[in-house]
């Protein structure tokens, strides 16, 4: 049914940190090399190695110049995946009931076998967090790596999304953001964390953490006065050919 | 947006078809027998011809059934009940007025109003996207109704409603334009807002995710042949409403009639492709594209 549940039992998401990111886009591999061989059809590329490389990825990490109105540009990296709203307007639009919010943990997920890959969901999604993949027709998105995270199979560490297992920089955090005491929850009351488009009225479950802000260096050494300058004016031959230049 | 041929072909002959089975069901003209079966054939080649073509852009057609579950939240579901239902009910109502010589007015009118009633549903498909400004308007609805009934009235032969209808579409199409133009702008949704890094400074895309593209960029960045844009404009509403519209207020033959049709549908094609490939949806941000 892609009637929206009322409320869910838990709200499964991550959270960003965009102070953290290095952006290595190992997230943005692992979490290909996971899913093209697990839940659902696998994640097809095409024209890998030719002239016009294209493929469906479930997480892509941008990087954004931020120029301050004082100081130096900062650059962000900004990894974005599906950020399973709690208000999703893909899953309403479903015509087909294939796409579905889990009441028991807020997931998001595609039921492929009934995608009729009208690409409705995608337009509706204003983050950019579902591609129709061009080998299989179907809708692809992250599933929050939901074959991962209950599976009994694999030692109890890696029961989290593959992305968040592999970041090397700590930048991507995994919990249930609906009990105001988990971890995740914490760090996002205590950084701050926002919500990306908040104005499009999705209420999204992942939230950002801002970058902190940048220290600023002094403009010089405390000492800097007290030192020799360095000779402004040049002399000897350079002096000569300096005087000459001006001349012309 | 990505103007797909299967889409637009849908949506400007769907949208005729039930605009002339809208004045059929109710009795505009008021003809039956092999008359009657002329009307009706053309009204189902066209609606059901533009149905068809919509499912050339599935990726899986043969799950199309299933698109008629889920009425309850998605307008693309109602649209499946609503043009099945219109088509049968309009089949009935059809099959009275050219075997049996009956007006069956009750079943004409349910008809006329479900016909009406598919191409509100395929214009709240677009309509209904807070994604794509431009279309997340209460004019859209009102464009594609006043264009479908306008054609149907001009499809029907009833020329003086065709006249009126026609300036009406018209004047919604420009107005479509002129509000549609600016809500991107007033949507509210920016860099800023898309990135939450605009309390730091001027936010700007420096590395897109890939240095190919990708599904996104194909299906909702779509830049080429924008900059014909006003030119198509005046083409667009020249040959939808002012030529069809000089044209039926000369004397009338059919042959005029034929031409005020054709340039009629050659310039509601051109208002369709205009509505999709200026359609900006928010995702463009995230590359730094509009």
């Amino acid at each position: 049914m892609t009637t929206l549940p009322q409320t869910t039992e838990k709200k499964l998401g991550l959270v960003i940190d965009l102070d953290t990111c290095v952006g290595c886009h190992a997230c943005v591999i692992s979490c290909k090399g996971w899913n093209t061989e697990n839940y659902g059809a696998p994640l097809s590329d095409q024209d890998p190695y030719g002239a016009e490389p294209s493929g469906t990825f479930l997480n892509r990490v941008h990087s954004f110049e931020v120029q301050p109105p004082q100081g130096e540009a900062q650059l962000i990296h900004f990894p974005k995946s599906c950020l399973h709203c709690e208000d999703a307007p893909c899953v309403t639009v479903c015509p087909t009931g294939a796409s579905y919010k889990r009441v028991e943990d807020g997931i998001v997920l595609v039921n492929e076998s009934d995608c009729i890959g009208c690409g409705l969901c995608a337009w509706a999604c204003p983050y950019g967090a579902r591609e129709m993949d061009a080998q299989e027709k179907v809708m692809k998105k992250c599933t929050l790596c939901v074959d991962r995270i209950y599976n009994e199979n694999l030692p109890e560490i890696d029961r989290e999304p593959t992305c968040v297992r592999t970041c090397p920089a700590g930048a991507r955090h995994f919990g249930d953001l609906g009990d105001p005491d988990s971890a995740v929850s914490q760090l996002v009351a205590e950084r701050g964390g926002v919500d990306l488009m908040p104005e499009q009225g999705t209420k999204p479950v992942n939230k950002y953490l801002p970058p902190r802000p940048k220290d600023a260096l002094p403009e010089f050494d405390v000492l800097a006065p007290f030192l020799e300058p360095v000779i402004a004016e040049p002399k000897g031959f350079l002096g000569w050919l300096d005087k000459a230049l001006e001349k012309i | 947006m990505h103007p797909a041929p299967s889409v637009i072909f849908f949506s400007t002959f769907s949208g005729l078809g039930f605009g002339l089975l809208f004045f059929l069901g109710l009795g505009f003209p008021g003809v039956t027998g092999w008359t009657a079966f002329a009307f009706f054939t053309i009204a189902y080649l066209l609606a059901v011809g533009g149905l068809i073509s919509s499912t050339f852009h599935l990726g899986h057609p043969e799950r199309a059934l299933k698109a008629f579950s889920q009425w309850r939240s998605s307008w693309l579901s109602r649209e499946g009940w609503c043009a099945v239902a219109a088509l049968v009910i309009m089949a009935l109502y059809g099959v009275g007025l050219v075997f049996f010589d009956a007006r069956w007015t009750l079943l004409g009118i349910l008809g006329a109003i479900l016909s009406i009633g598919t191409v509100f549903t395929t214009a709240m498909i677009y309509g209904q996207l807070k994604t794509i400004p431009r279309w997340n308007i209460s004019l859209t609805p009102a464009y594609f109704l006043s264009i479908s009934i306008a054609g149907g009235a001009l499809m029907a032969g009833q020329v003086t409603w065709a006249i009126a209808l026609l300036v009406i579409a018209g004047a919604i199409q420009l107005a479509t334009w002129m509000i549609g133009d600016k809500a991107f702008a007033t949507s509210g949704t920016d860099m800023a807002s898309a990135t939450q890094l605009g309390n730091i400074g001027t936010v700007r895309a420096f590395e897109p995710p890939h240095t190919g593209t990708n599904y996104l960029l194909r299906e909702f960045v779509h830049v080429i042949g924008r900059k014909h844009a006003q030119k198509l404009r005046v083409i667009a509403i020249g040959l939808m409403a002012v030529l069809p519209v000089v044209l039926l207020l000369l004397p009338f033959n059919h042959f005029i009639a034929l031409i005020a049709v054709l340039a009629h549908v050659a310039g509601v094609l051109a208002s369709r492709w205009l509505f999709f490939a200026q359609a900006e949806h928010v995702v463009g941000l995230y590359y730094g594209k509009r």
